[in-house]
């Protein structure tokens, strides 16, 4: 039963995703609707990204100092792991959790919220495509993704460097030669395909649990709660398949 | 015009709607009344396209809805509006922005002839100077004339409403009822009604089916409904105890 309820899922979510990429919304429509979106997803997300990523990039620095008890290694591995922890997995992968919650549950509860009070039904009556109404214009918002992360890899750095240089754990020159040391581009090639995989995870799993929905206000808060687990599971699973993929 | 011709619906082993042959005439409000879970919203849903029946058509003047390509379903559907029973206004649009919606999605008009259309339609449904307001800023009553308004701006050649006053006072009910007559009237529209709302039935039913456990028992007027023989209508009917109270002053007074 659960497998079975597990391939419905599964078909309904790629019924969807044919869906959304069919029956476009009038042009001018459309583009207003995207804009809507990046102000809501992306430039929404600014605040709690740049707070989340400078706090962690100096708590990282803090925390490699601390167990730097041999002599022999040298302080520079405060940059190096502060920039190895940021570009290949905190920024990535972890800022895409916490954007499940946060943009993944916005989602969920604002087209469940459409649904239960028939306004999707009204798209729907109008002849309108309702999914690519509803679903297109924020997976085209959600494509600007990767500037939040970089500004997150950015700023995460940035707070490590202030914590390890001023909280007196290592000095400019050692924390830049840190960051400088065994640098390799790919890594950040290696995040920003992953971190477009998950912007396009972000935007359509929510959708489809807020599309999808039935019953009440109540199944809307459960909607949101399953969005935001099966998004994070999703993320999790995909980051590993393209770990395993690119650097193994 | 609407036809429908031996229409059946069923939901797993539930089988809904059970041979539903009738039709609802342009220029005429027509209700379809019934007791809750005779199948009144699936007919509904039919009709809309919404569902798609297992047997039997539906016809859209002469045409087929079965039968018509996807540029016809959508010309079919620009053709339509709806009233919902919550309203269905778009809660993130002001009134004014819900009203013009259709306009803004189906046609090439210029913004200030799309914003006169709606200062006429939402004048029509009496409603001034709440253009920049919000749904969740007006009364029901309100967001049912602006549901109205958003269903009849682009002239719609059919209207179909879905209990259009559930949850309204008598007085607002009535208004609500009133206007659907109008405006069908007005814009010679085949209007159908949803509905299980006696008043509703009395006010405007000027042609009226009646369903019962998926099957249509009768078919009259709002004239014929007092005095029909019918079983099924009577049980309907004077499961009010108003309309009782009607009745036996009716007979008292032969």
């Amino acid at each position: 039963m659960v497998i079975t309820n597990l391939i419905k899922d599964i078909g309904s979510y790629f019924i969807m995703l044919k869906r959304v990429f069919s029956g476009f919304t009038k042009g001018s429509v459309l583009k207003e609707l995207i804009f809507k979106e990046i102000d809501d997803l992306i430039i929404g997300s600014l605040g709690i990204v740049a707070f989340i990523s400078f706090f962690v990039g100096g708590v990282i620095a803090i925390q490699t100092a601390l167990n730097l008890e041999n002599p022999l290694i040298p302080k520079s591995l405060i940059g190096f792991a502060t920039r190895q922890s940021m570009i290949l997995e905190f920024a990535p992968t972890f800022i895409s959790i916490i954007m499940a919650g946060k943009m993944g549950s916005f989602i969920t509860s604002s087209i469940g919220s459409m649904r239960v009070t028939e306004q999707i039904d009204a798209l729907d009556v109008m002849g309108i495509n309702s999914l690519n109404y509803l679903v297109f214009p924020k997976i085209v918002a959600l494509m600007l993704f990767p500037l939040l992360i970089a500004l997150s890899m950015f700023l995460g750095i940035t707070g490590g460097y202030l914590a390890g240089v001023y909280g007196g754990f290592t000095s400019t020159g050692e924390f830049v030669a840190g960051l400088q040391d065994s640098f390799e581009p790919f890594h950040l090639t290696y995040a920003f395909i992953k971190t477009f995989v998950f912007a396009f995870i972000l935007a359509t799993v929510p959708s489809w649990q807020g599309y999808f929905m039935k019953g009440g206000a109540l199944e809307v808060g459960k909607a949101s709660t399953n969005s935001f687990v099966w998004t994070s599971v999703l993320i999790i699973l995909s980051n590993y398949i393209i770990t395993q993929l690119l650097l193994s | 015009m609407i036809r429908v011709e031996n229409i059946h619906k069923s939901f797993e082993e539930n089988q809904v709607l059970k041979g539903i042959s009738t039709v609802f005439e342009k220029g005429k409000t027509s209700l379809i009344i019934g007791a809750s879970g005779s199948g009144k919203t699936v007919l509904l849903k039919c009709l809309l396209g919404l569902f798609q029946p297992d047997e039997g058509t539906i016809y859209y003047e002469d045409k087929a809805i079965g039968i018509m390509d996807d540029e016809e379903h959508r010309e079919l559907r620009e053709e339509i509006g709806m009233l919902f029973q919550g309203g269905a206004l778009f809660d993130s649009m002001t009134i004014e922005e819900n009203v013009m919606f259709p306009l803004r999605m189906f046609t090439r008009q210029k913004k200030s002839e799309m914003l006169d259309r709606v200062n006429e339609v939402l004048a029509r449904v009496k409603l001034e100077n709440v253009n920049k307001r919000f749904p969740a800023e007006i009364s029901g009553g309100m967001q049912k004339r602006v549901s109205i308004a958003r269903a009849i701006v682009n002239k719609p050649k059919y209207l179909f409403c879905d209990e259009p006053n559930s949850g309204l006072d008598p007085r607002t009910a009535t208004i609500i009822d009133n206007l659907i007559q109008e405006i069908t009237h007005e814009y010679n529209m085949t209007t159908v009604v949803v509905s299980h709302d006696m008043n509703s039935v009395m006010e405007i039913g000027e042609s009226i089916v009646l369903l019962k456990d998926g099957v249509l028992v009768w078919e009259g007027t709002n004239q014929d409904i007092f005095s029909t023989d019918n079983k099924d209508v009577t049980e309907f009917v004077y499961s009010s105890e108003l309309f009782k109270k009607i009745r036996e002053v009716q007979q008292k007074e032969g």
